[in-house]
């Protein structure tokens, strides 16, 4: 158990603000929070607590704030009480030898004692730096969401009536995978390069020419090259491809 | 102000986090140490005598330009920048301990403050306060936490000396003297 009843699975004790709900039952940070504030309220010697008094006090803080199932606080309520008992027993008359009970309750609350003056430490430093700003890099504020769209089924068809006219062929289109034909590109090549022994891209390419077709073309022209059936030279760059036979020159 | 003075500010001015001394020294192959402590403490003096809205300040062994605390609501009021959220007291009663006992395993944490301490150390550890240090030696080999240098940066701490020692704090312990 936390300082805080938990629902579910959020963090009641989490440094950071918990997104979900979060009922914080106390301003207490844990039952030795409690029991320090319960001796500071009754003005008690930390070194000779009353137990029997400060037990029933924190009983009763407990009740009070609906704790009965933080077992942390029920687990010190039981501890006070054992004390309590151990209070109540008869004692050898050798006194030096007594066991103080509350010894070992004295001990922790003097060492939460100490941790709490080191929060305050820590509190005060924290703040100075919180007032400060460092130069940083301030992260754009996200966009606010669109507002949801309010419109009513006129406004709807008359937008769609709008953009109907405006696209005027609004024709639809089959998208067919074509494959590249380089079998075909590389005879069209040869049949050209039959005809004369020099030619340019832009010969055996048409202007129109579809994609597949410049991909072919180029496929077939470099497997061409690569067979020593012809040169393919490019003086500079995008400059057009110059295609010279090396067939038509064995043939001479 | 010395060229490597204005050299440092420029620095310290386009970083988003505190700058450590050595890298400050990098910026100039040929400055000595003793020649950016100089130059640092220029900086720091032209912002202090000049009276300028930010000041030099020395953050976990490293330097960062800071506004001046007075200009914070109006920094604020106007959106420009935001403060972090506060840590929850269960928060830095935690971080108390790590700080002055680390490295200090889940189990010595919940003795001391008396309750379930997990869900804390998982936030302390997500915002990058705390650290896994190392494993103790008991069963289960548990996890023991220490502190970063995000911690020092969060505190505005020099360095975790600057914290007051035990013997300094107003209840020290007497009766087992461990250091706390």
């Amino acid at each position: 158990m936390t300082d805080a009843v938990q629902f579910g699975s959020y963090t009641a004790d989490g440094a950071s603000p918990a997104p979900s709900f979060v009922v914080e039952l106390t301003e207490f940070s844990g039952p030795l929070d409690l029991l320090l504030t319960l001796i500071r309220e009754e003005q008690v010697d930390i070194y000779d607590i009353p137990i029997a008094r400060v037990a029933e006090q924190f009983l009763a803080r407990i009740r009070t704030m609906a704790l009965n199932d933080a077992a942390d606080y029920l687990e010190m309520a039981a501890r006070l009480l054992r004390i309590k008992a151990q209070m109540l027993l008869p004692r050898s008359d050798g006194s030096e030898a007594w066991d103080d009970p509350r010894a070992e309750l004295v001990r922790r609350l003097l060492e939460y004692q100490q941790m709490r003056e080191v929060v305050d430490v820590l509190e005060r430093a924290g703040e100075a730096r919180r007032s400060r700003f460092a130069r940083a890099y301030i992260p754009l504020a996200a966009a606010p969401p669109e507002a949801p769209l309010a419109l009513s089924l006129s406004e709807l068809l008359a937008a769609v009536d709008r953009i109907l006219r405006t696209a005027k062929d609004p024709t639809m289109h089959d998208v067919i995978a074509r494959s590249v034909d380089v079998p075909g590109a590389i005879i069209l090549i040869r049949a050209l390069l039959a005809l004369r022994s020099h030619a340019l891209w832009t010969d055996i390419v048409k202007r129109d020419a579809e994609p597949w077709q410049i991909l072919s073309t180029l496929l077939g022209l470099l497997e061409m090259a690569k067979m020593g059936e012809c040169t393919v030279l490019q003086p500079r760059p995008f400059a057009n491809v110059e295609i010279t036979s090396d067939a038509a020159s064995e043939a001479a | 102000m010395t060229p490597l003075a204005k050299l440092l500010e420029a620095a310290l001015f386009a970083s988003a986090r505190p700058i450590p001394t050595d890298e400050l020294a990098a910026l100039d192959a040929d400055a000595s140490k003793a020649a950016i402590a100089a130059a640092l403490d220029e900086v720091r003096r032209h912002y202090d005598v000049d009276g300028h809205g930010v000041e030099l300040v020395e953050i976990g062994g490293g330097w960062q330009i800071l506004t001046r605390a007075e200009y914070t609501e109006a920094i604020e009021r106007a959106q420009l920048a935001s403060r972090p959220a506060r840590l929850s007291a269960a928060a830095l009663e935690t971080l108390a301990l790590i700080a002055y006992r680390q490295p200090l395993g889940r189990a010595e944490i919940e003795e001391i403050r008396g309750v379930a301490v997990g869900s804390v150390l998982k936030s302390l550890h997500e915002r990058g306060l705390i650290d896994v240090v190392g494993r103790g030696e008991g069963m289960g080999r548990p996890l023991l936490y220490g502190t970063t240098p995000i911690f020092l940066e969060y505190f505005a701490l020099r360095h975790l000396e600057e914290l007051p020692r035990s013997d300094e704090l107003a209840v020290a312990l007497k009766a087992e003297p461990r250091p706390l």
